[in-house]
C-alpha cells in the first residue's frame, strides 16, 4: 500500500540501505532541477524528496536556503512541483514532496493531497507540521492513500517516538543531530542511538536518516543502522557550485555505492 | 464578559486570566506549535517550568521586586490635553512605558523569561530584535543577571537603529547581523529559532513578543499584562470610570496584548490595534497583517500573516523597525475574529503627523511605534467627537493610549523624514511645522518669539 515502505523494503531485501536525494524545485530554474533529479535518480537514487520552495526555511542551513531562496524569488509553486513528481515517478525513482506547512496550507490540503496522488506522488515530509497539529493532513492522506513522514530528533521522548512513529506511512525521518540541515565531517553516534531508540518504538516502521551525510563514505556508515539515508545539502550544492546534472549523477553514484557497501 | 457598564461595580483586585489559549496553546484556530519535532521538548520543559513558576510565591515576590526597583513599576498616567485638542476633543491618557528603564514595555517580559531561564538552569540566552528595544532589554536581564547573550537582528534593521545595536554591545551582548532574506525581523527570528535547535542544551530563546510556538504567546501575555492592570486600577482611581477606548501599537503585539487583557471582559471598553499600514494598505508596502493578510502558518503558529499565492511571506514595510514584520501573535486574530477588537491601519505619514505633534504639543518624544498608536487616537478621537459619540453626558470621550516605548532610537529616522539635521534640500515629511509657528496654547506671552528668531531678540 505505501509506495515509499515498498521501495524501502525492496532496498533491504537487497541487503542495502534506500537513496533517498533531496533537491528543491526551481534552482537553477525549474526544468533545470527536474533534469537534476532525474539525473540523480540516473546514479541511483531509490527516493527523490522534491523540495517546495519557502520563504522561512527554519530548519535549512545556508545551502538549502540559497537555492530556496532564488526559487521563491522566481515565484515557484506547487503547480511547478506536481510537474516534478510526475517527471521523477517517470524517471524510476519514488517521488516524495518535503514541504514547510504553510505553502500546504495556502494551496488547501485536501487539494494538495488529490493533486499530488493523480500526479503520482508518494506522499509527504513536513519538517514543521507534527502531528500534534496534523490532523487535517492525517485525514486528506488518508483518503487519498498518500504517505506522511514526520520528524524525529534526539531531543524527543520515548513517548513522543512512540506517537510520531504510529501517525507516520511510508517512513520516520530521524533528524540525526540537533541542528539544521548541512554537510558535516562526521555524522557521530547520535544518529545511531537514535535509530536504535525509534525502532524501539516502532519495530514495523523503516527508520531513515537525515541531516550531515554528503559522501559514499559516511552513507556506508549509516546504512549500516537505519533503513535509508538521506542526503540534502550535498546535492544542493552540486548544483550551487555549477556541476549541474553531471555533479548530481556523479554524486550520486557515490552514494548509492555507499549504501551498498 | 461580566461588565457591560464602563463604570464598574467594583474594581478587581485580580482580574482573571483569559480563558484562551486552551492546554496546547491554541486561540480557537489560531496558535499551536509548527516548528520542527527537535525543538518540541525545549517546549514543554518550558511550559512545564512556566506553569510552576508563575503561582511560586518566590518569583513573585523576586518579580515583583525587580519590576518596582528595577523598571521603575508602576509607570505613570499623562494625562496630554495640547495634544488631544487635535484629536476631536476627546481626553486623552497616555500610559507611559517610555519611562522604563531601558525605555520601553519590553523590559517587563525579558525579566520574567530571565528569571525563568535561570531557574531551568541555562546560561545562554538569544534573541531576536527588530527596532532594537527586546534586543536591548534582553542584553540587559543578561548582564543584570549574568547570562551570556546573543541577539540577531536584520542588517537592515541595524542601520536604522544604529544607536540600540551599540547600547546592546556596550551591556556586553553579541549583535548578528542577518542577511538572508529581507534583512529585517522575521529573518532575524527565523535565525535565532536555527540557533536555538542547534544549541538547545545551554540556550534559552527569549521571545520578544506575543507570536511564536506555544508557550510564547501565553508566557509574553502573561509578563505584559502589568501594563493594562496598572493603566486599569489608575484610571478608575483618577477618572471612576474606566476609558472608552484602549489604543496601541500592533506588530507582534506584545504592548498591545499588555494593556488589552486587564480590559477584554469590561464589554463597554473598545480596543483598537494600530498597525503599520507603510505607504498605504492599497499600495502593497505595508506592515498592516490583520487588516491586509489572511490566515496561515509562520514562525511556529497559525495567525494572520502576509502572503503571497504560493504561501510565501510577503516582505513588510514600515517606517518603524520594530513594527516591520509580515506576522501578528495568534491572541490578536482571534480578538479579531471573535470581534472584541479592532484593528486599523496608520500610514507612516500619518504616524510621523503624530509624532512631531507630540513632541511639540507635549514634550514628549514618543517611539515612532507607538506614534502609530497616536495617530489611532487622533483619528478615533475625531471620529467619537464628530459623532458626539462615546462619552457620557456631558463628558467627552476617554481615550486610553499605550505609550509603549521613547523616540530616542528613532531621532535620525525622524531628522531625515523631515529634513532636519543636515542642510541637504530635502521636502520635509507631512507633520512637521515648517514655520516654527509656537503651538497654539503653548505660549501664553504675547511678545514671546519663535525659537530660531529668539538668539535676535535677546
Amino acid at each position: 500500500m505505501s509506495a515509499l515502505a515498498n521501495r524501502i523494503a525492496a532496498a533491504r531485501a537487497e541487503d542495502r540501505a534506500a537513496l533517498i536525494a533531496y533537491l528543491p524545485v526551481g534552482y537553477p530554474s525549474v526544468e533545470d532541477s527536474i533534469a537534476a533529479m532525474v539525473a540523480a535518480v540516473e546514479g541511483g537514487a531509490d527516493v527523490i524528496e522534491i523540495g517546495v520552495p519557502y520563504s522561512d526555511p527554519g530548519m535549512d542551513g545556508p545551502v538549502i536556503q540559497q537555492a530556496v531562496d532564488a526559487a521563491v524569488r522566481a515565484g515557484v509553486g506547487m503547480r511547478d512541483v506536481l510537474k516534478a513528481v510526475t517527471a521523477v515517478a517517470d524517471a524510476g525513482a519514488v517521488p516524495v514532496v518535503m514541504s514547510y506547512w504553510n505553502p500546504i496550507e495556502r494551496y488547501g490540503v485536501e487539494r494538495f493531497a488529490a493533486d499530488l496522488a493523480a500526479a503520482g506522488g508518494a506522499g509527504a515530509i513536513t519538517p514543521d507540521l507534527i502531528p500534534d497539529e496534523a490532523a487535517d493532513w492525517l485525514a486528506a492522506s488518508e483518503e487519498h492513500g498518500l504517505d506522511r513522514v514526520f520528524l524525529v530528533a534526539p531531543s524527543s521522548t520515548d513517548a513522543r517516538l512512540r506517537s510520531t512513529a504510529a501517525a507516520c506511512r511510508g517512513f520516520v525521518y530521524a533528524a540525526s543531530t540537533m541542528g539544521v540541515t548541512g554537510t558535516r565531517a562526521t555524522v557521530g553516534d547520535a544518529a545511531e542511538k537514535l535509530v536504535a531508540r525509534t525502532r524501539a518504538a516502532a519495530p514495523d516502521l523503516a527508520v531513515c536518516v537525515g541531516l550531515g551525510v554528503s559522501n559514499g563514505d559516511q552513507a556506508a556508515e549509516v546504512a549500516v543502522f537505519a533503513d535509508g539515508v538521506i542526503v540534502g545539502s550535498a546535492y544542493v550544492r552540486e548544483l550551487l557550485e555549477g556541476r549541474g546534472p553531471e555533479g548530481v549523477r556523479t554524486l550520486s553514484k557515490d552514494l548509492a555505492s555507499g549504501v551498498r557497501a | 464578559m461580566t461588565t457591560s457598564s464602563v463604570r464598574p461595580s467594583g474594581e478587581r483586585l485580580l482580574p482573571a486570566r483569559p480563558g484562551w489559549p486552551d492546554a496546547t496553546g491554541h486561540f480557537g484556530i489560531f496558535g499551536g506549535r509548527f516548528v520542527p519535532e527537535a525543538l518540541i521538548a525545549a517546549l514543554d520543559d518550558l511550559t512545564e517550568a512556566y506553569e510552576a513558576m508563575r503561582v511560586d510565591p518566590a518569583f513573585l515576590t523576586e518579580f515583583d521586586r525587580l519590576q518596582r526597583d528595577y523598571t521603575g513599576r508602576p509607570s505613570p498616567l499623562t494625562e496630554v490635553p495640547k495634544f488631544a485638542e487635535h484629536a476631536g476633543g476627546v481626553r486623552i491618557l497616555l500610559k507611559r512605558e517610555d519611562l522604563n528603564h531601558t525605555g520601553s514595555h519590553k523590559i517587563n517580559n525579558v525579566l520574567g523569561q530571565a528569571l525563568l531561564t535561570k531557574r531551568i538552569g541555562k546560561s545562554r540566552v538569544i534573541a531576536e530584535t527588530g527596532a532594537g528595544q527586546h534586543g536591548v532589554a534582553t542584553a540587559t536581564a543578561a548582564a543584570l543577571m549574568g547570562l551570556s547573550c546573543t541577539v540577531y537582528m536584520g542588517e537592515e534593521d541595524t542601520r536604522r537603529q544604529a544607536l540600540n545595536v551599540a547600547r546592546m554591545r556596550l551591556l556586553g551582548a553579541e549583535v548578528i547581523p542577518v542577511t538572508t532574506g529581507s534583512r529585517t525581523l522575521k529573518d532575524a527570528i527565523n535565525e535565532a529559532f536555527r540557533d536555538w535547535v542547534t544549541n538547545v542544551e545551554t540556550t534559552n530563546y527569549v521571545f520578544g513578543t506575543v507570536a511564536g510556538p506555544h508557550p510564547f504567546p501565553a508566557m509574553v501575555r502573561d509578563f505584559q499584562r502589568v501594563i493594562g492592570d496598572e493603566a486599569r486600577a489608575q484610571v478608575l482611581e483618577r477618572e471612576g470610570r474606566l476609558p472608552d477606548a484602549v489604543l496601541a501599537c500592533v506588530g507582534g503585539g506584545s504592548n498591545a496584548i499588555g494593556i488589552f487583557t486587564a480590559f477584554v471582559p469590561d464589554d463597554g471598553v473598545r480596543l483598537v490595534g494600530l498597525e503599520a499600514g507603510g505607504d498605504g494598505v492599497d499600495t502593497g508596502r505595508h506592515a498592516a497583517t490583520i487588516t491586509g493578510g489572511s490566515p496561515g502558518v509562520l514562525h511556529g503558529a497559525r495567525s494572520y500573516l502576509l502572503q503571497d499565492d504560493n504561501g510565501q511571506t510577503i516582505e513588510s514595510h514600515s517606517i518603524s523597525a520594530g513594527l516591520d514584520y509580515p506576522g501578528v501573535g495568534p491572541e490578536h486574530s482571534y480578538l479579531h475574529d471573535i470581534g472584541r477588537a479592532e484593528y486599523r491601519a496608520v500610514t507612516d505619514a500619518e504616524a510621523m503627523e503624530a509624532f512631531a505633534l507630540l513632541c511639540r504639543t507635549e514634550g514628549i518624544i514618543p517611539a515612532i511605534e507607538s506614534a502609530h498608536a497616536l495617530a489611532g487616537a487622533i483619528s478615533l478621537g475625531k471620529e467619537l467627537g464628530s459623532r458626539g459619540a462615546g462619552g457620557r453626558g456631558d463628558e467627552p470621550p476617554l481615550l486610553l493610549v499605550n505609550l509603549s516605548g521613547r523616540g530616542d532610537k528613532d531621532v535620525e529616522t525622524a531628522s531625515r523624514w523631515f529634513g532636519l539635521g543636515d542642510h541637504q534640500e530635502v521636502d520635509p515629511g507631512p507633520g512637521l511645522d515648517t514655520d516654527q509657528n509656537p503651538t497654539e496654547g503653548a505660549v501664553s506671552n504675547d511678545e514671546a518669539v519663535a525659537g530660531q528668531d529668539a538668539g535676535e531678540t535677546a
